[in-house]
């Protein structure tokens, strides 16, 4: 009977895991990613600072990730494959950050300020 | 509805309302240190719906890699650039403002529709749970090995491209007595690219620091 005692617990969790796997629908998820999303991109267009754009890029990346992980966990709970993707994501966003601001900061020391409005060179 | 439920409900409003109304800080407050601050927040309170999502290793990777590194990073560029500067105002700001967050709204609708009108096929397979981290190894050291090792090399060309952008031109000798300079820390005095001629000559374009 208790010849395995991880079972016990194994089916503890399981039990666990499916009680808590359908209170929340998906569609609060999506809800939650769109609104960021959103968010994210009135701020990439508004915002005068260029920190601030790519905060709101880290904010849409972040959308996309919410929604790759809620689709894992409804839609493909078996093979996960959207916390693969979300972790690949998150790969590109570290790099993604590290290179924009490299980019910002040489920016800064060329134009001597962050303001998005002063960075026209390539306006028609 | 059992408690487990009720708390589970209870915890995703909290997450969910930390994250979406950190989002509208980072965007709308005018202190972008308080900005940075609360994407910190946002960014933990993802980890905690991750969490909700039955995937712990991946909000352990987020709070590692986004709080950890992303958000340090970004407090750091502030520290660099952080300058007081006069904006220019820029007429027809109010109405641009206006019409963006409209063009956001639409897209929101759309989404909301989106989501809510297409039929998922619901109730997917069981999630595995506790095993994910086992599942996600195993994702990466077979189908999505080609990858995975992409990822890597795409780090290392960040890592060398940020450091060669961020990189100061220094004189590797001194000004005065041309001897050589150990550490090399002497900066090239470097001429703004490109300022436009007529402002230059009429009022300075840059605001010399003093």
């Amino acid at each position: 009977m208790s010849a395995d005692p991880l079972a016990v617990t194994r089916n503890a969790s399981e039990a666990v895991t499916i009680a808590f796997g359908s209170s929340i629908p998906l569609q609060a998820y999506l809800a939650v990613a769109a609104l960021l999303f959103c968010t994210g991109v009135w701020g990439l267009i508004n915002s005068r600072n260029a920190v601030r754009v790519l905060m709101s890029i880290e904010l849409m990346l972040n959308a996309v990730n919410l929604n790759l992980m809620a689709f894992s966990d409804y839609l493909d709970g078996q093979l996960i494959r959207g916390q693969v993707f979300a972790i690949f994501v998150i790969t590109v966003a570290a790099a993604e950050a590290a290179v924009g601001l490299a980019i910002l900061l040489s920016l800064y020391r060329n134009r001597e300020t962050v303001d998005m409005e002063r960075f026209n060179l390539l306006r028609w | 509805m059992t408690i487990a439920s009720i708390i589970q409900q209870l915890c995703f409003l909290t997450l969910a309302a930390v994250v979406v109304l950190g989002a509208l800080g980072v965007v709308l407050l005018p202190n972008i240190v308080y900005s940075a601050f609360l994407l910190g927040g946002v960014f933990l309170g993802m980890a905690g719906l991750y969490l909700l999502l039955n995937a712990s290793f991946v909000a352990a990777a987020q709070i590692l890699v986004y709080v950890g590194a992303v958000n340090v990073l970004i407090l750091f560029a502030i520290m660099l650039v952080n300058k007081k500067e006069n904006l220019a105002v820029i007429p027809g700001l109010l109405l641009r403002r206006l019409l963006s967050g409209g063009v956001c709204a639409g897209l929101f609708v759309l989404l909301l529709r989106v989501a809510f009108t297409t039929h998922w096929a619901l109730p997917g397979p069981q999630p595995v749970g506790e095993e994910a981290t086992i599942r996600i190894g195993e994702h990466l050291f077979s189908d999505y090995l080609l990858p995975f090792e992409l990822a890597s090399v795409l780090l290392l060309m960040a890592m060398i491209g940020a450091i060669v952008l961020a990189r100061r031109d220094v004189f590797s000798s001194d000004v005065i007595t041309g001897e050589p300079v150990d550490q090399g820390l002497i900066e090239k005095t470097r001429q703004p690219l490109l300022i436009d001629s007529t402002a230059a000559a009429g009022q300075p374009l840059l605001e010399t620091t003093p």
